[in-house]
């Protein structure tokens, strides 16, 4: 399986859904008898994944929210949770 | 994670009704005894009362959940709730209007069964001609843009031919193939001298279901569920006793497991009579097996007594008469002997099952 680029523009699988769990303060993915506990990070990413924007495009506004983080290291860790993602077949390439 | 019990999972049997007959049914095998007793709002109530506790995942299942007629406000209240919504069907009966009604409500996820990949196996062991309408089921979820999970159960009569289950599961485009190996309790403990597989029979099985799983990574999940019988240590039944998930059976009672109402010496309130938040922290049946302090040895010393929770209750019971006994299915329990007798049966299988049926004098 091939890995996203910051051309890529994924998308969330028909399978998963975003919730907000107001008991523990946090998103979870949601998917078919499993659910993923997701930091505040990954949830900005998930929430970005609407088969519109690029990769690159979601770096840019996180750079812009995560001033403090240099977008070299922001880059390098969005696209290693969309693939983990992709792997797990919760985010769609959009490549395909 | 918290280890605090939480319910995630309210696991909703809405009726014990089902047009099919498999020998392997989770359902109790005095299921025509237990009245089916919950309304439409009855279930919505349980709904809004689970998703306060912390359920976030909903399986409406029974029986055949698509029998009551009420189904539609059901999955429409669920979503209101916001809770992720599987509706786990045999998909009879079943029309695509129907079902494009469920998408429009918000189901997320359908989980439709097959008995086997052919017409003649399947139909034999459902017990009624199924598998045509339900491979046109299947078709009409992917259609109407549904995620598809396909579910069969596996034992010694199918269980040769997983790599032709895995070809049909990816011609029907699902997103998520469960190949379940059934669980010895109830119907399936009365059919196990037909249904259990050989060990050689398994390992084939399981290796066909990992090289698909390394293929298909991202396109579809292959699950591969282990028979306890064959694992040497126990599964971590419902993920341990009151801890992650809640069952409400058809007559109303509140389960930590679907067959947990087949166990001696404890009592399980209704929902129609106590809170789900009352039940789940202060009823002394979901208290029963919470934590070690009812373990006998060898649980409570073993390195694996928070991994595998001690097995499972119900097949403790039904095979040595005591629940609080450690599960047969490890390898270190005293009664280990009763699995490797069952092992050693498989040798010789019978051919004869067993439908689920109601008994005549059962009936209702």
């Amino acid at each position: 399986m091939s890995s996203l680029t910051t051309e890529s523009r994924p998308a969330l699988a028909a399978k998963a859904r975003l919730r907000w769990d107001r008991q523990a303060s946090r998103y979870l993915l949601l998917y078919p008898e499993r659910g993923l506990v997701l930091n505040e990070t990954a949830a900005d990413v998930v929430q970005l994944c609407t088969g519109e924007l690029t990769v690159g495009a979601i770096v840019e506004r996180l750079v812009a929210k995560y001033a403090s983080k240099e977008r070299e290291t922001v880059e390098r860790e969005i696209l290693g949770f969309l693939d983990q993602m992709a792997e797990r077949g919760l985010i769609r390439s959009g490549d395909e | 994670m918290s280890e605090e019990p939480r319910p995630y999972t309210l696991v909703a049997e809405l009726t014990y009704r089902c047009p099919l007959r498999c020998p392997y049914c989770s359902n109790p095998t005095d299921y025509p005894r237990h009245a089916e007793a919950l309304g439409t709002d009855d279930w919505l109530r349980i709904f809004a009362e689970a998703e306060a506790l912390g359920v976030v995942q909903l399986n409406l299942t029974g029986g055949e959940p698509l029998l009551r007629d009420d189904l539609e406000p059901l999955v429409e209240g669920a979503r209101r709730l916001d809770l992720y919504t599987n509706l786990i069907t045999s998909g009879i009966p079943l029309s695509r209007e129907r079902l494009a009604g469920f998408r429009a409500l918000g189901l997320d996820n359908v989980q439709v069964s097959i008995q086997d990949v052919s017409a003649a196996a399947s139909d034999r062991i459902a017990g009624v001609r199924a598998f045509d309408r339900k491979l046109q089921v299947a078709r009409w979820v992917k259609e109407l843009g549904f995620p598809l999970t396909l579910n069969v159960v596996l034992h010694r009569q199918n269980l040769d031919r997983v790599a032709e289950v895995i070809a049909l599961a990816e011609s029907l485009g699902a997103d998520r193939l469960e190949l379940a190996n059934t669980q010895y309790l109830g119907w399936a403990l009365v059919n196990r001298r037909s249904l259990l597989p050989t060990r050689a029979q398994l390992d084939a099985a399981r290796e066909v279901a990992r090289a698909a799983r390394r293929r298909l990574q991202g396109r579809m999940e292959v699950l591969f569920v282990t028979p306890d019988y064959y694992a040497e240590v126990p599964k971590a039944c419902m993920d341990g006793w009151g801890r992650r998930f809640l069952v409400v059976a058809p007559d109303g009672l509140v389960l930590p497991c679907h067959a947990a109402h087949t166990l001696p010496g404890l009592t399980f309130d209704s929902a129609r009579s106590r809170s789900l938040a009352d039940i789940w922290r202060d009823s002394a049946a979901f208290g029963a097996f919470r934590g070690e302090a009812w373990m006998p040895e060898p649980c409570r010393s073993c390195d694996r007594r928070a991994i595998d929770f001690g097995g499972c209750r119900c097949q403790a019971f039904h095979l040595t008469g005591d629940a609080r006994a450690t599960d047969p299915a490890c390898s270190l329990a005293p009664a280990h002997h009763l699995i490797e007798a069952a092992r050693a049966d498989a040798a010789e299988p019978t051919e004869t099952i067993t439908y689920r049926m109601a008994r005549p004098a059962e009936r209702v």
